[in-house]
Parts: C-alpha cells; structure tokens; sequence
C-alpha cells in the first residue's frame, strides 16, 4: 500500500511537526520508499508466534510504596522554555 | 618518554599508580589534543576544566593512599548522557542550551570511579545514523584518509562517531557510546578501535536521551579489548531508576580476561556472506576464523535462518519507539520554543518540533506514527515484534551448537562524508550485520581486524550469548592479539 500527501500531512498532523506542502511532497516518495521495503516482513510465517515483549527474561519489580522523590520544583522547571510562579507557562488555550 | 596519549586506559591507570606521571599531566597532555583538534568537530563540548579538576582529585586521592578504580583517566562522554551542569544536546537544536540538573547513572558511575571528563562528543541527532552527518552541530570528521593520496573526508560512523573519532585520534583514551542498532559497533570498525555493547540491561537507561528503549544499551569504546572490559565493569550495575535494568552482579570482567579459547565453538552465520559481499571483508573474516581456530577454539557453520529480515523489522520497531520517546519534546519542560505570533498550544508543539528536530528525526517520528497508528499497527507493529522473536529464536537455536558467533561488523570500510546522505534506505543497510543482535539484546563488540586496499580500518564483530560478555570480550582479545592492529591515521588536523 502507498501513502500519498493527504497521508504524509495527516502523519506530521499526528507527529505535532509542521510540515509546508513542498516538504510533505518531498516527503511522500521517501516514506513510500521505506514503507515499501519494511513490508517484505508481510511474508514471513509467524503463525503461533507471540510478539517479542522483553528481549532479556526479567521480572517486574515493585518498588516500596514511600516517597523517594520531591521538594525539587526548581530543578524540575531550570530548563523551561517559560516558567512563572512556579509552573510550566504555555499560551492560553481557554478563551 | 612515550606521548601519554598514546597510552591506553590500563596504562594511564597502572602508571599513575606506579607514580610514572601525575593526573593532571594526563588531563594537561589530552587537554591539549583536544584543542587542537576541531578539524574533526568530535566535541560538541569541551569540558578542560572538569578533566582537570578530576586529575587533581585523582592527584590527591593518590597521595591519600585513597584510589578507585578509574583514577587518574579522563574520558570522552557521549553528548546522549546526562551531565549535571554541562549542556547536553543529544546533537539537535531542540535540547540546544539544555543543562541538566541531574546526572545519568552510567556517568554517574564513572565519575565516582575516579574518571575526569574531557567533553561531551558529537553524535548522530538523537542517535539516528550511521554516519554522524545529522547532528545539527556539524558532521564529525574521521581522522583516517584513504591512502590514495586523496582527502576526501570520511564517516567516522554512527551514531557515536564523536567517540569512535576522538579517541581514533587520541583525544582521549576511551568514551562512552550508546547502541541501538549498531552506534558502537560500527563507528569502532570505522576508526580502528574496539567497542563492547553489553546484553540489554546491563547498563542503566537512566538519564540517557532515550532512542528506542527496548534497545538501546550504553557501552564503552576504547582501543584495546581490557579496556573495554575494565570500563564495562564501571559502567554496568543494576539500577532501580530502570526497570529494565538487570539485578544482576557485575562480574569481573578484566581479571577473567583469557585469549584461551580451547573448548569454545565458534558459530559461522551463513547468512552473513551474502552474494556480492566485498571481498576484503570476505578475506577479513576468513582471516578471523583462522585465529579463533589458532587460540583453540572449534569453528562450525550455523544458520541464522531470519536474518534478512532484521533490518526491516528494526526500521518499525525502532522508529516506532522513537515516535514514542520523541514526543516529550513539546517545547514547554525543557529545549526549544518556537511560537509563532499568535500561536495556540497545537501550533507551538507543530512549529517547535519543526524548528527542532533535523530531517532524518522527523523522517523516523513519522515512519513510527504511521506504523502505530489506528489501521496499521497490527500489520507494521505487531508483526515486527512477531519477526524480532524468530530473530532471538534463530540465536537461541544457533547457541546449541555454539558458544559464540563471528561476523564482520560492517557491509564496508568507511565511507565518503556525503556519499549516502542522499538515499536513507543505503545509509540504513550499513547497519546490516550490527541490527539482529540489538533485536536479540545480545552482547556484541567490535574489534579491529585489519586495513583495506584503501589503508582504512575493518572490523570483526563477535556476538555472545545473553550476559556472556565474557566469552565476547576473550574472543575479541585472541583476535587482538593475533590482528596485532597498531595501524593509526597520519595527523593532518
């Protein structure tokens, strides 16, 4: 199956990138490039496989239900792009 | 007296010990090589200050009586790991100016062993490459030239091209790197020195710019196989911050070394030498053969049934996990803002990750939003994660009849700074023999084995059983001791 540039555009959509339309055009035979080739998997016999979940057999720990963390607001917003009274600031998104 | 920098971290070690020089000699002498070195664009970071202060601590533990095991040795740190205090970029615009506030376990754990750092290296932009000509920071440079008198510039390899450049160049004894499907592996082959990527779980995860979880693995590279071992030992351990991580104890890695290999088998993939396989490397492998035999070991074909259909099957999982991981960047906790004027939430996260991330980032964010999107994830997604457990399932079989395989490392020597940029399903290929360990979690190294026609470097990689770095690392030094690689690029940076 081939993508074309509705597809390409509604993919950026999802991924939260911008794209101008001479990008998702460029964009279009790139990803049908590699879309193509990654589908000879389509050929391969996994009847009765189970998809791999964990490459190294390891068990989920739990942890001790007890703080371990905090008191580190400071720290937590030092590399915000815009922090103000002690939150993440963005534009307004309610009118 | 020898040029400390051409010594090896062992070395370094052992002789600061011995009282032979100081650290801060060491740190001086390295120091030095790297500020004269920006022809190669190695360090997106220089840290001289941090190397130094490490020496005299290392200087004043001596004199205490109080040394650790990395005492006295500076290294290059990966600009994918954490550093408190220092910028880390993972090479994109978008963590341009990002200064962590905290410090990631496997750095963590070679400060508090005594080692100083040099920089932090250039790499492929979050790790997405084969040939570190996507870091926005400007590609690395390969310090090797072909002998044909030419210099066009080469790739140092991806995505640690900054590690497998610096240190080919002694501009530090060893660096960290990180593998997701090969960025130790192939970047060592490229440059002449040695990498270990260990079983998955090994080494913490925490506080490394995530790529693909389920894969990527920090790892050292250096020059020799010992100092792979001794700086493995450092950096893997158990951590509760990862909960891959593997509660396992680190074994003794460097005091077990032995180029012993009597009562070990060798597996020979067949599958690995396809049709139209360079026929130096084809030589370079058979050479390899011969000295695994000559160390004692059983050489026997094996087939690893799935290979071919490895790399496709990364190209979803990997970009998959990527899209995943890569979405924390929104412009609001940390890196770049981009916000257009009137701009609402939606727009900012749009025009900041378009702003932020370079070509191939975006290329492989949206190859993993479509294979995970509503329609198709079971037919992309499911079924790669289907194949990738055939792929382990052809190592499990291959491990009854073997203790360990030997492949080349890479499809080629290094090549041409541009010469792939192009077409990124060429440059994807290049990670051809590197790609079914990392989907298998095994441990693999790289180690040189020789020079082409060209004089450039070629790699032999030995992949393991699972927590078997052992077997991989006395492997890598019978071919080492037998290779006798002392080959090194002529200065001209």
């Amino acid at each position: 199956m081939s993508i074309d540039l509705q597809t390409v555009k509604k993919i950026a959509s999802l991924s939260r990138i911008s794209v101008t339309d001479a990008e998702a055009e460029a964009m279009v035979p790139e990803l049908n490039n590699i879309l193509g080739w990654v589908e000879q998997l389509g050929e391969v016999d996994v009847t009765g496989v189970q998809p791999m979940t964990a490459v190294i057999p390891n068990h989920q720990r739990l942890r001790d239900d007890v703080v371990t963390d905090g008191n580190v607001r400071d720290k937590v917003l030092a590399n915000a792009p815009q922090a103000e009274h002690g939150f993440f600031a963005v534009p307004k998104v309610i009118e | 007296m020898t040029d400390i920098t051409d010594l090896t971290v062992a070395e370094i070690r052992d002789g600061f010990r011995a009282g032979d020089f100081s650290a801060r000699e060491v740190a001086s002498a390295f120091n030095a090589n790297v500020a004269t070195a920006k022809a190669l664009n190695a360090f997106i970071v220089e840290t001289p200050d941090s190397a130094l202060a490490a020496a005299d601590a290392a200087d004043a533990a001596r004199a205490a009586g109080d040394l650790k095991p990395l005492s006295g040795v500076p290294i290059g740190m990966k600009d994918l790991f954490c550093t408190q205090g220092v910028q880390t970029t993972a090479a994109s615009h978008m963590l341009e100016g990002f200064v962590p506030t905290y410090e990631s376990t496997v750095s963590g754990k070679l400060w508090a062993a005594g080692a100083g750092m040099l920089g932090k290296l250039n790499l492929d932009q979050f790790a997405m490459g084969s040939s570190n000509e996507t870091s926005y920071y400007g590609n690395v440079i390969s310090p090797w030239r072909r002998n044909d008198g030419g210099n066009a510039a080469l790739a140092p390899g991806g995505s640690s091209g900054g590690s497998s450049s610096a240190i080919a160049a002694r501009l530090c004894p060893a660096a960290t790197g990180t593998d997701t499907g090969g960025s130790i592996r192939q970047p060592a082959a490229f440059t002449g020195i040695s990498g270990i990527k260990p079983t998955y779980g090994r080494c913490s995860r925490w506080g490394i710019v995530a790529f693909a979880s389920s894969l990527d693995q920090a790892g050292p590279m250096a020059r020799t196989v010992r100092d792979n071992a001794l700086l493995l030992e450092v950096m893997a351990g158990f951590d509760p911050k990862d909960s891959t991580s593997l509660d396992l104890a680190v074994p003794q890695w460097e005091a077990n070394l032995s180029s012993d290999l009597r009562g070990k088998t060798v597996g020979i993939p067949r599958e690995y030498r396809p049709d139209g396989l360079n026929a130096e490397i084809a030589a370079l492998w058979d050479q390899g053969i011969a000295w695994l035999k000559d160390a004692g070991a059983t050489v026997v074909d094996v087939s690893l049934p799935h290979t071919k259909y490895a790399l496709p099957t990364y190209y979803i999982i990997a970009p998959a996990e990527a899209s995943s991981n890569l979405a924390r960047y929104d412009g609001v906790r940390y890196g770049q803002r981009d916000l257009p004027d009137g701009a609402g939430l939606q727009d900012m996260y749009a025009a900041t990750r378009a702003a932020g991330f370079g070509p191939e980032v975006k290329r492989r964010i949206m190859i993993g939003t479509y294979v995970l999107s509503a329609g198709f994830y079971d037919a992309y997604y499911t079924q790669a994660q289907k194949v990738r457990a055939l792929i382990a399932r052809d190592f499990e079989q291959a491990f009854e009849q073997c203790d360990l395989l030997l492949t080349p490392t890479a499809p080629s020597a290094a090549f041409t700074l541009g010469e792939k940029q192009a077409d990124p399903l060429a440059m994807y290929l290049n990670d051809v023999f590197t790609v079914p360990a990392s989907l298998a979690g095994l441990p693999a190294m790289s180690v040189p084995g020789g020079l082409d026609a060209a004089g450039l470097p070629l790699g032999l990689q030995i992949i393991g059983k699972a927590l078997d770095e052992q077997t991989v690392l006395n492997a890598g030094l019978a071919i080492e001791e037998r290779a006798g690689f002392v080959a090194r690029p002529d200065k001209w940076w």
